[in-house]
């Protein structure tokens, strides 16, 4: 088992420096010199020589790609144009807000998701089954942004439930004592949140629904029926503890999902996240960040994986390496 | 809305309808035909896809105006549905009925072309490694690796914030190229597994070649999945396209596409909510019918999969 | 005669199907006594309904397609198990009656060790702590045979062979030593020769625990080794009862004969006849055949056979009811010349 770990660790590495290396070939390989605004005022040439000297644009390939790694490894990002800070503390910045959004969604995806899921399975092919089914269905296939804009439509501006972006209130929120700041927080995230996570948890509905009933069918739900086990530990027990087992993989498939949907929900309600700030950079040909972005959300996809496949060998005795 | 127009929707939904019946009544019968047809959103899927496909192919007719003609600007500003608008006006005074199937050339060939790049991609690289395996197989792998670990939007990003100039053409390759990953571990993992059975091993003894096997033998055999496959990825590259859209970076205007009328529309979510919701709704549509359609051929075509 | 301990009742199970084929009518009117220590086999071929009369015994037939009609009657030890409350009935079922299955590997849960499985019944019905019932565990691997039960109690499923894990559910069945054994088909996906060891094991737990045993099988060979007395099933009834010397020394039905014939035996004279097989093929459970459902493939058809369906009649052994069988032909017995080619 450890072995397997050490392994399936050193891949994920892998990977993370191969999508480094990939954004390096990318930035180079792109045309145009990437540190020009893009105007169409033609540059003197002696100036743009002197420019590619000064950023180090005119060593051999080789020697900008080991700079880049070390740098990298430093955590020096490089320099946001746009922002004129460095891109890292932007990151740093950013980086939290969109792991809260991700985070609740996450939470209200899997939840609601499961409950829904089992609930279509216990109903199937009745009325309540079917009419999930096609709510299910039409959730799954919206724009996520799309519902993002017609919930703040809604609860924002019809209803005025919720406040319509933004991560805490710009003028009270500092004047609140601590579970007031709380409070408005959550207040702030519950829209974004909401949006994010009914998409989700559309998804995830069905494929529990297909799960559970595929279990239920099966011939050990009937052993256990036989052995005279209370109808509700034959569900509870056996069957849920094998349905379950799909959600491990769809909780490692979600993190792609939620980090697209995170670049544009977060732009629907201003939530200040790295997804807003790589779609806010790619207007001012802000690369840097739009790469560290980029590299910052692979890493996590890759740790999300690594992750459900711990929690997968965990829940799933077929797939322990037994050292036996 | 005027007469033309009127008629000639009727006449895409006759269309569709009929279309819809003919399938029905000619593959319906057979046994992948009754497992499609037992489910309920199958049918629904098929007519509304076929609906919308006779509608962008007849937009001419089916669109009272032209995508970018700015009626009256002041009077029908941003005007609530009514019936010479049946769906309301945008803030340029144009017609959003009009706009939506125009829109629906544009969102519809995208998604199509697209995909049609991911699957061919996807299908030759998942056929290649499954079949050649060795260190062929590995390095594909691992590039695949490398792909699905970066989510698709921010390797569109990237290539957007890169080139200065993304003609629209090179953005709808990109956004092929960017999605053959899952689709090509699909089509390794069945080349995986026939790549065993006798009909190769028969091919081979004739005299046949690496590449002749693959593409005459094998790939027809691994149809199935890459059509599921395909019925669902137009799906998803409709919606990438939408948020593009969205953010500035997908269609430029004034070529209307369903993602960048829901930009439009949204800064004047408040005032004028027709204008986002309308397209929303269709792409919504659209994506339904692609998901429910590729939901019951791939049970069609695997009667082991008992989807309940 | 040792006590009686199941008396059944013109059981009838039918299933309602979707695409409108009508109802199946699995099961049509089955009646048999069951005593204890007696091992009862069950024998027919696939879809003559007798895994779902099995069960249907412990109400285990899905409900929503399946349904046991009211004039059925399933009686343990004076208790009329088909009015039972669930909760009752469930206190029944893997305590004082219990049922193993066909298919070991899916019939286990995959993700519950054997010990844990094993215990659970023990758990649920007797109350037991969970070290006590670990410790039933462990001795009811060393009951069933399998070696080193210590280690083999933390095991999965898929980590046991497929003998192993039959003798895992043949543990989990007897850990409260109930006093009826429903045994579907045990042997069917085993290698022969673990048949063997898994049908000796069960002769001996039967004598060391006293059980009753109804054995499911489609193969004659273990019925006469093992079984005391046979229902022979067709078609969704019961054609022909009979201990088995007596069974396989006069068969009376035309289907028994039909089976009995269609062993291959190695000691045909030469030159070997072609195999003998029974002609035609076991009609679909919406469509029973008019009158005798066995009337098709059967050699001495006549018209009586096609009108009338005969009840269970008796074969005049001198012992009311210990040979019974559902043929006009006890009634005609002239009619017992082969009308249409074998």
């Amino acid at each position: 088992m450890a072995a397997w770990l050490v392994r399936r660790v050193a891949a994920s590495g892998a990977i993370v420096f191969a999508v480094v290396t990939f954004t390096f070939l990318l930035l180079h390989l792109a045309p145009g010199e990437p540190f020009l605004p893009s105007g169409d005022t033609p540059v003197d040439p002696a100036v743009v020589t002197e420019l590619r000297r000064q950023f180090g644009l005119d060593a051999p390939l080789p020697v900008q790609y080991a700079k880049y790694l070390v740098a990298l490894a430093h955590g020096r990002l490089g320099e946001s144009f746009a922002l004129h800070r460095p891109v890292a503390a932007a990151l740093a910045d950013a980086i939290p807000n969109t792991l809260a959004l991700a985070g609740a969604a996450l939470a209200l995806d899997l939840l609601l998701g499961l409950a829904l899921g089992v609930y279509q399975a216990a109903h199937a092919r009745r009325l309540p089954d079917v009419g999930l089914g096609y709510a299910t269905l039409f959730l799954n296939s919206v724009p996520t942004f799309w519902l993002g804009l017609l919930l703040l439509l809604v609860f924002a501006e019809w209803l005025g439930w919720f406040p319509v972006g933004g991560v805490v209130d710009p003028v009270v929120h500092a004047s609140l004592p601590w579970a007031g700041r709380a409070a408005d927080r959550l207040w702030h995230l519950a829209l974004p949140a909401l949006t994010l996570g009914c998409v989700g948890a559309a998804g995830t509905a069905r494929y529990q629904r297909a799960a559970v009933l595929e279990v239920v069918g099966q011939d050990y739900v009937r052993t256990a029926r036989a052995k005279g086990l209370p109808e509700r530990r034959v569900l509870l027990v056996h069957t849920l503890r094998n349905a379950l087992l799909p959600l491990v993989t769809l909780f490692g498939l979600s993190f792609p999902f939620l980090l697209t949907g995170a670049v544009l929900v977060e732009s629907v309600f201003a939530w200040p996240g790295m997804g807003k700030l790589a779609a806010d950079a790619i207007f001012r040909r802000d690369y840097p960040i739009v790469l560290a972005a980029a590299i910052a959300a692979s890493v996590m996809v890759v740790l999300g994986n690594l992750l459900a496949d711990v929690l997968y060998a965990v829940a799933d005795p077929r797939i322990r390496v037994h050292d036996q | 809305m005027n007469a033309r127009a009127a008629f000639a929707l009727l006449g895409a939904v006759l269309l569709a309808l009929f279309v819809v019946g003919e399938v029905r009544r000619r593959a319906g019968p057979s046994a992948a035909g009754r497992r499609f047809f037992r489910h309920p959103p199958a049918a629904w899927g098929m007519f509304i896809l076929t609906f919308f496909v006779a509608v962008a192919l007849a937009a001419p007719w089916v669109a009272p105006y032209g995508p970018s003609i700015t009626l009256e600007i002041v009077a029908l500003k941003n005007q609530p549905p009514s019936l010479l608008h049946p769906l309301g006006t945008d803030l340029y005074s144009r017609d959003v009925w009009s706009r939506l199937v125009y829109g629906s050339r544009v969102s519809l060939s995208i998604g199509a072309l697209a995909m049609l790049v991911a699957v061919t991609v996807g299908a030759v690289v998942g056929a290649v490694a499954g079949y050649v395996r060795r260190w062929v197989d590995t390095a594909l792998m691992r590039l695949v690796d490398v792909g699905l670990a970066v989510p698709r939007i921010f390797l569109l990003l990237m290539a957007i914030a890169l080139w200065e100039h993304l003609p629209l053409a090179l953005l709808v390759l990109l956004i092929g190229l960017t999605g053959w990953f899952g689709t090509s571990r699909l089509v390794r993992a069945e080349v995986l597994t026939l790549r065993e059975r006798d009909f190769v091993a028969a091919a081979r003894a004739a005299g046949a070649g690496g590449p002749r096997i693959i593409f005459r033998h094998v790939l027809p055999n691994v149809a199935a999945p890459i059509i599921v496959s395909a019925a669902l990825g137009i799906g998803n590259v409709m919606l990438l396209e939408a948020g593009l859209s969205f953010l500035g970076l997908g269609v430029p205007p004034p070529m209307p596409s369903w993602g960048n009328m829901i930009a439009d529309g949204a800064a004047q979510l408040a005032t004028a909510p027709w204008t986002t919701v309308f397209p929303g709704v269709a792409i919504a549509l659209v994506v339904m019918a692609l998901n429910a359609v590729g939901d019951a051929l791939r049970d069609a075509f695997d009667p082991r999969r008992a989807t309940a | 005669m040792s006590e009686l301990l199941l008396r059944v009742r013109d059981l009838k199970t039918y299933f309602v199907t979707e695409q409108g084929g009508g109802t199946a009518r699995a099961v049509d009117g089955v009646s048999f006594d069951l005593h204890a220590g007696e091992t009862l086999g069950l024998v027919g071929e696939s879809g003559c309904g007798k895994t779902v009369t099995s069960l249907s015994l412990l109400r285990l037939v899905p409900e929503p397609p399946g349904h046991i009609l009211p004039g059925s009657f399933v009686e343990l030890e004076g208790r009329n198990l088909l009015v039972l409350a669930p909760k009752e009935l469930r206190a029944i079922r893997g305590n004082e009656m219990a049922m193993i299955f066909q298919e070991p590997m899916t019939s286990l849960n995959p993700v519950f060790t054997v010990g844990d499985q094993i215990a659970e019944a023990a758990i649920v019905h007797q109350r037991l702590g969970r070290r006590a019932a670990r410790a039933r565990a462990i001795e009811m691997l060393a009951l069933v045979g399998i070696p080193d039960p210590e280690t083999r109690v933390d095991s999965y499923p898929h980590q046991l062979s497929g003998g192993m894990r039959q003798r895992v559910m043949i543990a989990m069945a007897l850990v409260c030593h109930p006093k009826v054994l429903i045994a579907d088909e045990p042997t069917t996906a085993l290698d022969v020769t673990i048949q063997a060891q898994i049908l000796e094991l069960l002769a001996r737990l039967q004598t060391e625990l006293g059980m009753a045993v109804i054995l499911i099988t489609h193969d004659l060979g273990i019925v006469a080794g093992t079984v005391d007395r046979v229902l022979v099933m067709y078609a969704g009834e019961v054609v022909e009862t009979a201990a088995t010397p007596e069974l396989f020394a006069r068969p009376l039905h035309p289907y028994t004969e039909g089976l009995l014939a269609s062993v291959p035996r190695l000691d045909t004279p030469w030159p070997r006849r072609r195999l003998h097989s029974i002609p035609g093929q076991v009609p679909a459970a919406t469509a029973w055949p008019s009158g005798c459902r066995f009337h098709p493939r059967c050699p001495y058809a006549w018209d009586r056979c096609v009108a009338e369906d005969p009840p269970l009649l008796d074969a005049g052994t001198g012992d009311p009811g210990s040979h019974g069988v559902r043929c006009w032909l006890l009634a005609e017995p002239a009619r017992r010349t082969r009308q249409r080619p074998p």
